[in-house]
């Protein structure tokens, strides 16, 4: 299956290799680069590569290119989702997944990748497993690991692995027991220039953050179940009480982790929580344009808009702005051609506005691409698709657990198709 | 802390001279004392690997590491060996005996890194050791182990495919295996290894079916793929009544052979077919995206058309994924949309593209759009496909123009509509869009060139404007194939490129010449003088290609006399009617490879790459997935279950036994641990055949069976039978001359059995009789006829429970050992074996090596003042016999012992009578159980025969007269000398010639005797 890793960062810098099979030469990365050349922009480099004698499957993640070397046939799927197992990994065990913290742990990664892949098949990827046979690093442990010269791997050997529950280790101890659940919903849009919905839909995730101590068996129910149209489980959850009663049965693993995600489908009608509007436009003569864009508040549900941040992918030949805010900053990137407006807690009685003109290159022609608008924003105490969870229920165990459940709601793909300036008329 | 120093030293390329120097510091850091010291080199070392730089030399100072008392250090040891151990072969055999003295450790997590790291050593010459490994681990009692094994037949068989056969076997009894953590694993193994032994699968397929829900999420993928391999072999296609829907090429096919079957009989899924597609949609709510593709192609292969409908949502929630997911999961969603429109399409605005969307994703979901269009939807996507146009990435719009064209060709309502919008788009001041137009709208025209007259002429007007050269020579393409159509412009824009015609690209100056051609065949008047002129132009071109083609047309259409017969169908030629081209998905042929490969990604078939067949004509006999229902091993309702008649019935009964017996007299056992050890051996055997489950541990298991012990109470008489059966087998030697009374109230058991629904526990104090019979009959106290009569019991529990003769043999050796002797013998005096002294024990426990074999225990002392190397048993067995030979052992330092067991197996009763004669160890007469079947006649035939059969004087004459433990010396002795003087004996003994050091022969020479002397 996978035969080898390499990491590669955005300069094209080789930094880690690791085999699992026989050594395969660092050049096979040549034909990695030949592409990423070719694609200019990073997430233009294909997923799959083929060489003369193997197939490079890569992923790009925190501005690393992880590339895997495959020499026979093999779900491209399988290889993908186990790269990104991978970095999830790293994030979890050094607080970010970047080449520093990648070299400064070099040790210990070389150890998770051991433990990971077996022959170039998964072996445990389970981050609780792995907890156990390796210890993240944290300041405190490195520093008596410097002093005593005590390890990092962990003496005993993980239960998990070998138990039906392989999420979950064997006696897990709290003081204060607590299961705090995050129902994150995020809004996928298209709008058209007028703000109209082009196509709109809710992705859902309930995060968990379970601290409990024994083995807890836990069920949430909802006030709502039929909001949501397609689910998928972390493996703890029991499908089958989901199909006939539509509650989620578990036991939890210890810790953070996904409990499940949700789709909440465009049939539905989907709360749009602002509106943008803007005018972008450029002179024949002189190069130059305006820019004039104003947000405001449409469906929010009597919550605050926060974290409300506006970014327009502008035309080539713009070379600089002269805009002022009337809330906010703005900062505009003559290099990747991005304007991006923060504006933070939206005001509903001061709209925010930001206005002033675009310098062109001289004696460029008016540009004719179609710029975008992407909006980032954040609503707290709000699941816009309206899920409400009912209660959370707890068997096995004798003590009284503190429950506690928040609602955010996001801004996912959320994008405005801006001026139809030079749309061609085909009268459809 | 220094670790990140360390790395700052490294990355800078000027100090590669300074980190050569390093490299004895860190060989001095690894032979010092301290383990932190040690840790801290190693850790060093593994930033090294892992950056790619050589830590080559280093490898004596780090394998001397291998042992270490310290997890840490060893695992990063590990790292270092299993990256090196190639290029070092002969320094990682230095480390060989740590794992194999580890595969041996309680510890099952030892034993597993143990058997990971050895497989993963890439040395050749210790296959054979790592065979030996896997074997042992296949059957080790930890399913942790067992995973470990089965990764490493994958490793083995890269390394050595010769072993391939014997690999298979190992798959084999692994796929029995109930444990969900060995399932992945082992069908990656039998995938890479032996994936068109189909019929391996056949036994386990229900299991697998059950078992795939709580397998990990990663060997679900692997068990996916081959089950749907697995399915489209076995199965008939459950397409036959919807085929109208197929709307590929299949269709006549599955339509013929439909129509004939429905008339016969309506299609009835089979039931097994229906059991997987059942157990693998729960996984459509998997949170690993490759599961879910997985179970997808498996719809998409394996299930009706009408229920292929639930994987849709799951793959658009697959697009909220990462990148290169989505990447995967749109190719495979654009194929299936070619074929089967309707179960996208009420999702067809997930496919609409975001401007932030990679230009791959975008072209893969305007592919899907592309061919989700009809009719009823065209007016939506042509409007979404027009912001597309003036998207900023410009690959990205032209191959949206490409899809207008090409949903312009399939919907005719659409064509005139989409046709003006793409002239529109001719005034469009971006190249590639005017480019990427044109040579869309010429293969529109082709369809229609008639009603479209003034298009063309709009293009020429466009001409002048238009540089891109694919553009233009597309326009003089339709100039000249149109030239009747627009009889003015044609000329003259042909005169236009005489001018222009030297500065032109290849591509424009061919399309030049066609054009030429062309007019001057329909309009010579006005272009004759044009035409000659670019003819000349090209006939001195630089370019070969039109040169030629510039010679080839003056012949065509230029008549003189040797232009002959073609130049009168110029007309014909150039002039004819061409077919209009058709614009199809780049994946229409894709659907040839299994969905969710990398062959499907890359549109080629790639390295192991394993074609889906096509169903069956005629399904297979079903018949070859049932598995015989076995009843629990501990089952509490034995006392009422109803009569086994299953060999395996009869065997888990006298292994209840037996684990009932190991109980009872453990106190009287010396070796009480080996036993036990070998008891569980025989659990695990036992647990794979019935349906008990795996996690059960040993302890668990008995005291179920004393429950079931206890359950029985009530049944005054079977408690009666079984108590004294018990007790008649703990205390036989005092019963001996009330055998008769016994044996008479055996047979009327034997009468009962018939009847009694307690068959099964009466059957159990049979065998318990048995045995005791065998006792007695070796122990010479046994009357002619009475043996008769065991012989019938024997003969009538064969048939009885249809059981094999191994069967009632395993029984009888695994229900014997109700008195283990402590005695051993001496096999080999040190004296005469220079040193070298073995003894030899039977330890009465089932053999591990084989149902059939006997256990021996030999222990190894060396008595001499140097060390003996390599102990073994020699290859070569001259009697055929099969010998299980204990692991070679590499050295004996001085005054050190050593002990290994090894299996024999006696094959036949003739054979086993002969050993038990001529060794004539009076309290081993006990282990030569097998040879039950055997007269006392028979027994002084093979006494006679040995003397003729053997020719060596010196021991035959020795063996029947002497069979004190004394003469075994002696023979010793004897077989000594023929090591040592080998020339005299190797014509008798056929010893190699080889074998002169000393203890090689000895030792091979005194098992051989004990087998066949």
């Amino acid at each position: 299956m996978i035969h080898s890793l390499f990491l590669i960062n955005n300069a094209g810098d080789l930094f880690l290799e690791k085999h699992w099979k026989s050594v395969i030469s660092r050049s096979v990365c040549d034909y990695f680069f030949e592409a990423r050349e070719k694609a200019v922009e990073p997430d233009n480099v294909p997923p799959v590569i083929r060489t003369p004698h193997h197939y490079l499957i890569n992923i790009y993640r925190e501005k690393i290119f992880f590339v895997s070397v495959i020499q026979t046939e093999v779900p491209p799927l399988f290889v993908i989702e186990f790269l990104h197992r991978v970095a999830e990994t790293f994030q979890d065990y050094f607080g970010e997944c970047s080449e520093t913290t990648i070299k400064d742990n070099v040790v210990i990664v070389y150890e998770l990748l051991e433990e990971m892949l077996d022959n170039g098949f998964p072996l445990a990827t389970e981050s609780n497993i792995l907890k156990e046979l390796i210890r993240p690093p944290t300041i405190l442990r490195s520093m008596v690991n410097t002093i005593t010269g005590s390890s990092n791997v962990g003496e005993t050997l993980p239960t998990g692995q070998l138990s039906n529950i392989p999420w979950r280790r064997a006696g897990v101890k709290y003081t204060n027991n607590e299961a705090y659940f995050d129902v994150v919903e995020e809004i996928d849009a298209i709008l058209d220039k007028s703000g109209t919905t082009v196509f709109a839909e809710i992705q859902g995730v309930i995060d968990a953050c379970v601290k409990l101590s024994g083995m807890p068996d836990l069920t949430l129910s909802f006030m709502n179940p039929r909001l949501l149209d397609d689910v998928s489980f972390h493996p703890c959850v029991r499908y089958k009480r989901w199909e006939s009663e539509r509650v989620i049965s578990f036991i939890p693993p210890d810790g953070n982790f996904q409990l499940m995600s949700y789709h909440i489908s465009a049939q539905n009608l989907v709360a749009i929580p602002i509106y943008v509007k803007q005018n972008i436009s450029f002179f024949e003569t002189g190069s130059s344009g305006r820019l004039d864009i104003a947000v405001g508040p449409k469906q929010t549900m009597g919550k605050t808009v926060e974290c409300l941040v506006v970014t327009v992918h502008m035309p080539k030949v713009v070379l600089s702005a002269n805009l002022s805010a009337t809330q906010g900053t703005y900062n505009y990137d003559p290099v990747t051609k991005i304007l991006l407006w923060d504006i933070g807690k939206l005001n509903p009685q001061k709209l925010p506005n930001l206005k002033g003109s675009l310098s062109l290159q001289s004696g460029a022609p008016k540009p004719e691409e179609n710029p975008s608008l992407n909006i980032d924003l954040k609503i707290q105490q709000l699941a816009i698709s309206g899920l409400k969870v009912n209660r959370l229920d707890m068997y096995g165990e004798k003590y009284k657990p503190f429950k506690g459940v928040k609602y955010v709601t996001k801004a996912g793909k959320f994008q405005q198709r801006l001026s139809e300036w030079l749309l061609v008329h085909t009268e459809v | 802390m220094i670790e990140s120093g360390w790395s700052i030293v490294l990355s800078c390329p000027s100090l590669v001279y300074f980190i050569d120097t390093k490299m004895d510091d860190l060989i001095m850091m690894l032979e010092s004392n301290k383990e932190s010291l040690k840790l801290e080199a190693m850790k060093r070392i593994v930033g090294l690997i892992a950056k790619g730089k050589n830590a080559y030399e280093l490898f004596p100072a780090v394998v001397k590491n291998v042992a270490s008392k310290n997890i840490e250090l060893k695992k990063l040891v590990y790292v270092y060996l299993v990256r090196y151990a190639e290029e070092q072969q002969d320094l990682a055999l230095l480390s060989i005996s740590t794992f194999q003295r580890a595969l041996k450790d309680p510890n099952q997590l030892i034993r597993a890194s143990a058997l990971r790291v050895l497989s993963s050593i890439r040395v050749p010459i210790i296959v054979p050791i790592m065979m030996l490994a896997i074997k042992e681990a296949a059957t080790d009692l930890s399913p942790y182990v067992r995973k470990t094994a089965a990764h490493a037949i994958q490793k083995l068989y890269s390394l050595d495919p010769d072993q391939k056969e014997h690999l298979i076997e190992v798959i084999e009894k692994l796929l029995k295996d109930k444990s969900t953590l060995v399932a992945g694993s082992v069908v990656m193994a039998f995938e890479e290894v032996c994936p068109d032994r189909i019929d391996l699968i056949h036994k386990n397929y229900r299991k697998l079916c059950n078992l795939l829900v709580d397998v990990e999420e990663w060997g679900q993928v692997v068990i996916i793929h081959m089950l749907t391999r697995y399915a489209r072999t076995q199965f008939v296609s459950p397409w036959r009544e919807d085929a109208v829907f197929d709307e590929n090429s299949e269709k006549t096919f599955y339509d013929s052979e439909g129509r004939r079957v429905d008339q016969s009989k309506p299609y009835i899924m089979d039931p097994d077919h229906r059991l997987l597609l059942r157990n693998t949609k729960p996984l459509l709510q998997s949170r690993n995206t490759a599961v879910v593709m997985a179970v997808s192609q498996l719809y998409w292969h394996l299930a009706p058309k009408h229920e292929l409908s639930i994987i849709t949502k799951s793959l658009v929630r697959l697009l909220r994924s990462h990148r290169e997911v989505q990447y995967i999961v749109l190719q495979n969603i654009a194929t299936m949309s070619i074929q089967r429109k309707g179960m996208f399409e009420p999702f067809m605005k997930s496919f609409y593209v975001r401007s932030t969307d990679a230009t791959h994703i975008k072209t893969l979901k305007l592919e899907i759009l592309t061919n989700l269009a009809n009719e009823a939807n065209i007016s939506t996507i042509l409007r979404e496909l027009q912001t597309y146009v003036k998207s900023q990435d410009k690959a990205f719009a032209a191959a949206t123009i490409q899809a207008i064209g090409r949903c312009a060709t399939n919907i005719s309502e659409v064509t005139d509509t989409c046709l003006n919008g793409l002239v529109l788009l001719l005034s469009n001041r971006d190249e590639t869009v005017v480019a990427e137009s044109v040579v869309v709208i010429k293969k529109l025209l082709q369809t229609q060139p008639s009603q479209h007259s003034d298009i063309i002429k709009h293009m020429a007007k466009l001409f002048d404007s238009i540089t891109v050269p694919m553009a233009r020579a597309s326009i003089l393409w339709l100039m000249g194939e149109y030239c009747e159509h627009v009889p003015k412009n044609a000329p003259d824009v042909l005169r236009k490129m005489a001018k222009t015609f030297i500065s032109e690209e290849d591509i424009v100056k061919l399309q030049t010449v066609n054009l030429a051609a062309k007019l001057y065949l329909s309009n010579s008047k006005q272009t004759k003088l044009l035409t000659q002129y670019i003819l000349n132009l090209g006939k001195y071109d630089q370019n070969y290609d039109i040169r030629d083609r510039t010679r080839f047309i003056r012949q065509l259409i230029v008549p003189n006399e040797k232009s002959g017969a073609l130049s009168r169908y110029a007309r014909r030629i150039l002039m004819a009617p061409k077919p209009a081209p058709v614009l199809q998905s780049a994946f229409k042929d894709r659907d040839r490879f299994q969905l969710g490969t990398l062959s499907h990604t890359l549109n080629s078939q790639s390295n192991g790459y394993l074609e889906l067949s096509d169903w069956p004509a005629v399904a297979p006999d079903q018949s070859v997935r049932i598995v015989e229902v076995v009843e629990l091993a501990g089952a509490p309702l034995l006392g009422k279950s109803k009569p086994g008649k299953s060999a395996e019935k009869f065997y888990s009964d006298s292994e209840e036994e037996e684990e009932e017996e190991g109980s009872s007299s453990e106190d009287s056992s010396s070796s009480s641990k080996s036993e036990s050890e070998s008891e569980s051996e025989e659990n695990s055997d036992d647990s794979n055949k019935s349906s008990s489950s795996e996690s059960d541990s040993e302890k668990k298991k008995k005291t179920l069976k004393n429950k079931k012990l206890q359950q029985q109470k009530p049944d005054s008489k079977d408690r009666y039978c079984h108590d004294l059966a018990l007790f008649l087998s703990q205390s036989h030697l005092f019963f001996l001359n009330k055998f008769l009374v016994v044996f008479k109230f055996n047979l009327r058991c034997i009468a009962n059995v018939h009847y009694s629904k307690k068959k099964a526990l009466l059957l159990f104090i049979m065998t318990k009789f048995f045995s005791i019979h065998i006792v007695l009959a070796f122990s010479n106290q046994f009357v002619a006829n009475c043996r008769c009569s065991l012989l019938c019991l024997c003969v009538f529990l064969a048939c009885q429970f249809d059981a094999v003769s191994w069967h009632v043999r395993v029984s009888l050796q695994a229900s014997f050992p109700v008195f283990v002797p402590e005695t051993s013998h001496e096999l080999l005096h040190r004296m005469t074996g220079k040193g070298l002294s073995a003894q030899y024990r039977f330890t009465r426990q089932p053999c591990i090596y084989g149902n059939s074999m006997v256990s021996l225990q030999l222990t190894l002392s060396n008595s001499s003042d140097q060390a003996l190397e390599n102990i073994h048993i020699s290859e070569k067995s001259s009697t055929g016999q099969n010998i299980h030979r204990f692991n070679a052992i590499e050295r004996l330092e001085p005054q050190a012992s050593v002990t290994v067991s090894m299996g024999v197996d006696f094959n036949d009763s003739t054979q086993a009578a002969n050993f038990q004669l001529c060794v004539s160890i009076q309290p081993a007469v006990g282990e030569l159980l097998l040879p039950i079947t055997m007269t006392e006649a028979d027994f002084t035939k093979e006494q006679g025969k040995l003397l003729g059969m053997n020719e060596s004087s010196a021991t035959i004459t020795m063996t029947p007269e002497n069979i004190s433990s004394q003469s075994v010396n002696r023979k010793v002795v004897s077989v000594a000398n023929l090591g040592v003087i080998p020339s005299s004996q190797e014509n008798i003994h056929s010893v190699p010639r080889r074998c002169l050091n000393l203890t090689k022969p000895t030792f091979w020479n005194v098992i051989k005797k004990t087998n066949c002397s």
